[in-house]
């Protein structure tokens, strides 16, 4: 993500569609210690750490890495804003099923969102288990990428999006 | 055979528009070669040796005539005229054109076939027993699970980027497995409980590999409700916990002897917790429709002995030679199943000619209700013969050079394309079965050892299967030259249990000595077997020594067929 303070483009799902926004939250790599400042996500491990001291402070957020795990960060829920999920190659399947545990078992409702290497081709199912904002990898257009979100009219199996598979859903 | 519904049609179609903008964008260098590779091997895709490589799937091994003229008319068009067929049931064109693969994609969509998930780190096609639905020895069908798991896999939001591979295979016979369902990630043995009602004994963890494992069974008497649930419990924690530091070290079957098979079962039973009777509970209403797909075809009643059968056998010695090997006992009376065999002088095993496609196409018009199988063997099977058609089918099937009469024999050689072809292989593998057809070309002789299997595989990722074959021959890199390592006692039994690998049985040999190598353990076998022994059944309680001495005595120049005809 971009440095500390100007604004870049993500994609977010505002009510069902897929568009592009401005946005203004960076990350906070592990190590250096948070601020106190708002639009931070911040590792799981600090998040923890300091959880006394997120409510006081709105937004924030956290972010996982592939080797995280979701149910950690459930005490936080009610303190923070927004989860993102870190893809540090886009081959690495693990964000996947990060985000649909904290879908469906986890019950996180507030925004998911899929950070790193983030591309148009993985957009489609990073939809279908949950993510509901995607900061592309810089080089990309976002724009260009909507176009993923309808690669596929139908899905055979359920996930997040949707929940049912194909021969459990109305009119089939 | 399961008809797509206009649904499946249309998934089918809108990723053939998917990967032609993929192409599209990466010929406009917007998509990068490393950003493709995974994107085009999900579609079959490889950069290979000469050219790229299309592997087509061919779910379950379940072809009809019609997709088999298409796959002749791809061929023709899009490459040289002939497919190689493989050990996952599939069909391989070696020499397509990049640019030509989405037209490709769309005319294989276009009867209801395509490249989804035959390679990339994803769920793979789904295999089974190539008999399924008319062998006598078969308790469940396991076509329509194949399909419903098909459906399931195809395109899974959260599986489609795991650590590596992942095979799937389903066997529902009885006491015997064609499918070598103890070698796959998950292996489904489907059967019937005391009830009547299906139930799945579920492996996990096999592969073959630079690390040859026989999987464990993780859960017995699984109703088939929750077979798609359950398997979603195994590949959430692979997906999450399998290793992704190193590739030969990926495979799930890595991470359940890292965790044992105990553990691993656990945590998978913990994982089920959650998904049980949840909304990917298969239902009965599914089953069924898929089931209907599968219906069996208008048998006549035919008589048990058909009278043309009956005096074809007692004439003439080919035809009965033929029909011993090659023609197998059918669950319907007067009906038989035909294996036509690509394993024949000459020819590289698994290789078929556009014209012979077309050729088979038609047979199977005339012959078998218009379906054909793809073994696992590399061979192909007409299911459902009336056995009064035996005599002329067999007359046409010489004619065009696959009644070889040599299935489950020596020269029916499971091989991989290897270094002639694939671009991952340490050596050649195509020459070796070559030079072992053309050394053992004696029939009597050949028919004399009886059923052995004998796998080549040109690099340790075991296309070949060497792993399992009775001999199995693995192409390896000495300081740049090709040489070959010999196994011997691997084995698919039909279970986990009586599944083994063979062992190495010292240092490799060149491609010269192999024929030789080979003729001096085959001698080994005939002068110690006992009357109508299995090779493998004397191999296991004697031991792999002997063989080996015979092996290295002479350099490995035994002298195979012409000796050991002495000993008949």
């Amino acid at each position: 993500m971009s440095e500390a303070g100007t604004a870049r483009c993500v994609i977010r799902i505002v009510d069902g569609v897929p568009q592009v926004v401005e946005d203004r939250w960076t990350l906070v790599e592990d190590g250096p210690s948070w601020d106190g400042s708002t639009y931070r996500l911040l590792p799981l491990r600090t998040a923890l750490e300091r959880s006394q001291d997120l409510g006081a402070v709105a937004p924030v957020g956290l972010w996982l890495a592939p080797n995280d795990e979701p149910g950690e960060a459930i005490g936080l829920f009610d303190s923070i804003a927004l989860i993102g999920v870190r893809f540090p190659k886009f081959t690495d399947g693990r964000g996947y099923s990060t985000a649909a545990l904290l879908r469906s078992r986890y019950g996180w409702r507030g925004e998911l969102r899929a950070l790193d290497d983030v591309l148009q081709d993985q957009l489609f199912f990073m939809r279908r288990v949950g993510f509901d904002s995607f900061a592309l990898r810089p080089d990309r257009d976002p724009q260009q990428s909507l176009k993923a979100f309808t690669t596929f009219s139908d899905s055979y199996q359920g996930s997040i999006i949707p929940d049912l598979p194909r021969f459990r859903r109305a009119g089939v | 055979m399961y008809q797509y519904t206009p649904f499946d049609q249309r998934m089918l179609d809108e990723r053939v528009e998917e990967f032609r903008d993929q192409i599209a964008r990466w010929q406009r260098s917007e998509l990068t070669d490393d950003e493709l590779r995974p994107l085009r091997l999900r579609n079959g895709l490889y950069i290979q040796r000469h050219a790229p490589m299309l592997r087509i799937a061919i779910p379950y091994g379940l072809l009809s005539a019609r997709q088999m003229r298409m796959l002749a008319h791809i061929a023709r068009t899009w490459d040289r005229g002939y497919g190689h067929f493989t050990t996952r049931q599939n069909i391989q064109l070696n020499w397509p054109r990049v640019e030509d693969a989405p037209d490709i994609l769309e005319a294989l969509a276009s009867v209801q076939m395509h490249a989804i998930q035959t390679s990339g780190n994803s769920v793979r096609n789904i295999t089974t027993d190539p008999l399924a639905g008319v062998a006598a020895d078969e308790q469940v069908d396991p076509r329509p699970y194949c399909e419903l798991l098909r459906q399931w896999s195809s395109f899974h939001p959260e599986f489609s980027y795991l650590p590596r591979k992942f095979k799937i295979a389903l066997n529902g016979a009885q006491g015997v497995d064609r499918a070598a369902t103890a070698m796959h990630d998950i292996g489904l043995y489907l059967r019937r409980d005391e009830a009547g009602q299906v139930v799945v004994d579920v492996l996990a963890g096999g592969g073959m590999g630079r690390t040859p494992v026989v999987g464990t069974v993780i859960r017995k008497d699984l109703p088939w409700r929750h077979m798609l649930s359950y398997c979603e419990a195994i590949l959430r924690v692979y997906n999450r916990y399998g290793r992704r530091d190193n590739i030969w070290k990926a495979r799930i079957k890595i991470l359940l002897r890292a965790l044992g098979a105990e553990a691993f079962a656990r945590e998978v039973d913990e994982e089920f917790a959650y998904l049980e009777s949840g909304p990917a509970t298969a239902t009965d209403a599914e089953l069924t429709r898929i089931a209907e797909g599968f219906a069996p075809p208008p048998y006549e009643v035919l008589a048990r002995e058909a009278a043309p059968l009956t005096e074809a056998l007692a004439t003439q010695p080919g035809f009965a030679r033929w029909h011993q090997r090659n023609v197998l006992v059918h669950r319907v009376a007067g009906y038989a199943a035909v294996t036509l065999s690509l394993k024949r002088s000459s020819v590289a095993p698994g290789d078929l000619s556009a014209e012979l496609m077309d050729a088979v196409a038609a047979l199977a018009d005339r012959y078998s209700f218009g379906e054909l199988r793809v073994t696992h063997e590399q061979n192909l099977v007409l299911a459902d013969v009336a056995q009064h058609d035996l005599p002329q089918l067999w007359t046409q099937l010489r004619q065009l050079g696959l009644a070889s009469p040599n299935i489950g024999l020596l020269t029916d050689i499971v091989c991989c394309p290897g270094g002639d072809f694939c671009s991952l292989a340490n050596a050649k593998s195509l020459p070796i079965a070559q030079s072992i057809q053309d050394r053992f070309d004696d029939v009597d002789y050949v028919h004399d050892l009886g059923d052995l299997t004998l796998n080549i595989s040109g690099c340790i990722n075991s296309c070949g299967h060497h792993h399992v074959g009775n001999i199995g021959i693995l192409g390896v890199d000495k300081q740049g030259a090709e040489f070959y390592q010999i196994t011997l006692g691997g084995d698919v039994g039909p279970d986990p249990a009586r599944t083994h690998v063979g062992n190495v049985i010292g240092p490799s040999f060149s491609a010269e000595q192999v024929p030789g190598v080979i003729g001096s353990i085959l001698d080994t076998y005939v002068a110690n077997r006992s009357d109508g022994e299995r090779f493998i059944h004397t191999l296991t309680p004697l031991g792999i020594a002997p063989f080996k001495s015979a092996a290295y005595a002479d350099g490995g120049a035994g002298t195979g067929a012409a000796e050991a005809l002495e000993h008949v």
